[in-house]
């Protein structure tokens, strides 16, 4: 029996790495980003039916780029995680915190044990309520890494320059058309074509929402809003 | 080449329990599962004593159904509380009444509300209401073993049906079976008396003022035959839940508009 060949693990992570990040520049960027009335996330995403952004509970929402059966996965194992904490303890006792660290924990060892890791990263968003508790935004990598942002955060396909956009233009104190605006022109960013209502996904964590504060932006309502104005 | 009998890929074809909150609990977490230990030894053969809510009742009318219940929970010939709610929202467009022994009943409507809620995340998209009824249906089935020992639980479910554009309630029995009624149907120690009262003053087509108030009249006509269930409290302001579940949603309708009805049902009763 020929013996497996050795592949030192620093050039095995490395490789992982690589493929991981590959697959994720691939895709399309999702932006998420704060504003007076709670959290903002919108996505480049032309299918209506098959969803980047989507809610875990109350006051949670998620949202996932890379491949879709990966991150829908992760999007299944939150709702679950999120149901049965709140069903044996309250439904305040659901944190973003809590399953933020499940998803880097799951990512890391899937990362570190399976021959290919996952080629995703995902957003774990939750609004703060009207007592002035501060929104929380985690991103979490495809290792496992994870931080926290503060303001607006970026992933997927060339989300430096994104990135790098929303730090020159980011204001506080948003209002919801200027947050949406702001969004979809970070979007545009990295592509010389002009984004319409068709080539979005877009839903809020709002605060004013009664318990469930998750909404999704039908189109109708985002053509208004890119249009005036611009 | 032959087919193996279940090779894992078909697995995500079989696993029926991937967006049913009750079946994850049955795998992940089965001490959260509602079950029956044995109390038979400590108790007489009357079963132990519980508080049991008593009245709820669930009527169509025009837009769509109205659920009403009273607030007492009676243990035994005792009042256990006066102002628990019978009535549950499950979701945006159903509700459920309970009847039975409270503590069991409040803990399965919780779980179907959670149950309805990790669907429509899941799934993307919201269940039938038959799919909700046969659901409650199974999960008064899982009980069983408890109400054998006289934790009875047999709620009332009433929903508006987007599909077919109308109000639609079930009851149950305490075997899980699931019966559609057309009109009414009121279930509890005063249930009875409250069908009685609704023969008379019920009929099709009834606008939501006078649908509440049949409601209303029905729970006071209980309360006046039934031992345990309460009436309206005028001096501790306490009054019956009633809820309406219409096309646009399920709305509570405001105490002091319960307490009008009810004021003036009283003096109408007085001068009589």
């Amino acid at each position: 029996m020929p013996l497996p060949y050795y592949v030192s693990p620093e050039q095995m992570m490395k490789d992982k790495a690589e493929y991981a990040r590959k697959g994720i520049s691939r895709g399309k960027a999702i932006v998420a980003l704060e504003y007076r009335d709670g959290v903002l996330l919108l996505a480049e995403n032309p299918s209506t039916l098959l969803h980047k952004i989507s809610e875990i509970y109350d006051r949670i929402a998620f949202a996932g780029v890379g491949k879709y059966n990966e991150f829908e996965n992760l999007r299944v194992a939150g709702v679950r995680h999120a149901d049965v904490k709140g069903y044996s303890y309250s439904r305040g006792d659901v944190s973003a915190k809590s399953l933020a660290n499940a998803y880097s924990q799951a990512l890391g060892n899937i990362f570190t044990q399976d021959i290919k890791p996952f080629e995703v990263e995902v957003l774990v968003v939750e609004v703060g309520d009207h007592n002035s508790t501060k929104n929380e935004i985690y991103h979490i990598l495809y290792d496992g890494t994870i931080e926290d942002e503060k303001n607006y955060a970026a992933m997927g396909g060339q989300s430096d320059e994104i990135r790098r956009y929303l730090k020159d233009n980011y204001q506080d104190g948003l209002d919801f058309a200027g947050a949406v605006k702001l969004g979809v022109r970070a979007l545009m960013v990295t592509q010389n074509k002009t984004l319409t209502e068709r080539d979005l996904e877009v839903a809020v964590l709002d605060r004013g929402k009664e318990r469930r504060k998750f909404r999704r932006i039908p189109p109708e309502v985002l053509h208004q809003l890119i249009t005036n104005g611009t | 080449m032959t087919l193996t009998p279940d090779p894992s890929w078909q697995k995500a074809f079989f696993d029926y329990g991937t967006s049913s909150f009750a079946d994850l609990l049955r795998q992940s977490a089965p001490h959260l599962l509602p079950q029956a230990a044995d109390l038979r030894r400590e108790e007489s053969a009357g079963g132990p004593s519980v508080p049991h809510g008593t009245t709820v009742l669930a009527l169509r009318y025009r837009d769509g159904v109205i659920m009403a219940g009273d607030r007492q929970a009676s243990e035994g010939y005792q009042v256990a509380s006066r102002r628990i709610d019978k009535i549950f929202k499950s979701d945006d467009l159903s509700g459920v009444g309970i009847a039975g022994a409270a503590g069991p009943a409040m803990e399965m409507a919780r779980l179907f509300q959670t149950e309805l809620e990790h669907y429509e995340k899941v799934e993307g998209e919201n269940l039938s209401l038959d799919g909700k009824a046969n659901k409650l249906g199974q999960m008064i089935r899982m009980n069983l073993p408890m109400a054998m020992q006289g934790l009875v639980v047999v709620p009332i479910f009433a929903g508006f049906d987007e599909r077919a554009g109308v109000g639609r309630l079930f009851k149950y029995d305490v075997t899980g079976g699931r019966y559609e009624e057309t009109e009414y149907f009121a279930q509890g120690s005063g249930g009875k008396d409250a069908r009685d009262s609704l023969k008379k003053r019920y009929r099709r087509e009834m606008s939501k003022d006078e649908a509440v108030r049949v409601g209303i009249e029905a729970l006071m006509d209980a309360a006046d035959e039934d031992l345990g269930t309460g009436g309206p409290d005028l001096q501790r302001g306490i009054y019956p839940t009633v809820r309406i579940i219409t096309r646009s949603g399920f709305a509570e309708v405001a105490e002091d508009e319960i307490r009008r009805y009810c004021e003036a049902i009283l003096s109408e009763r007085g001068r009589a």
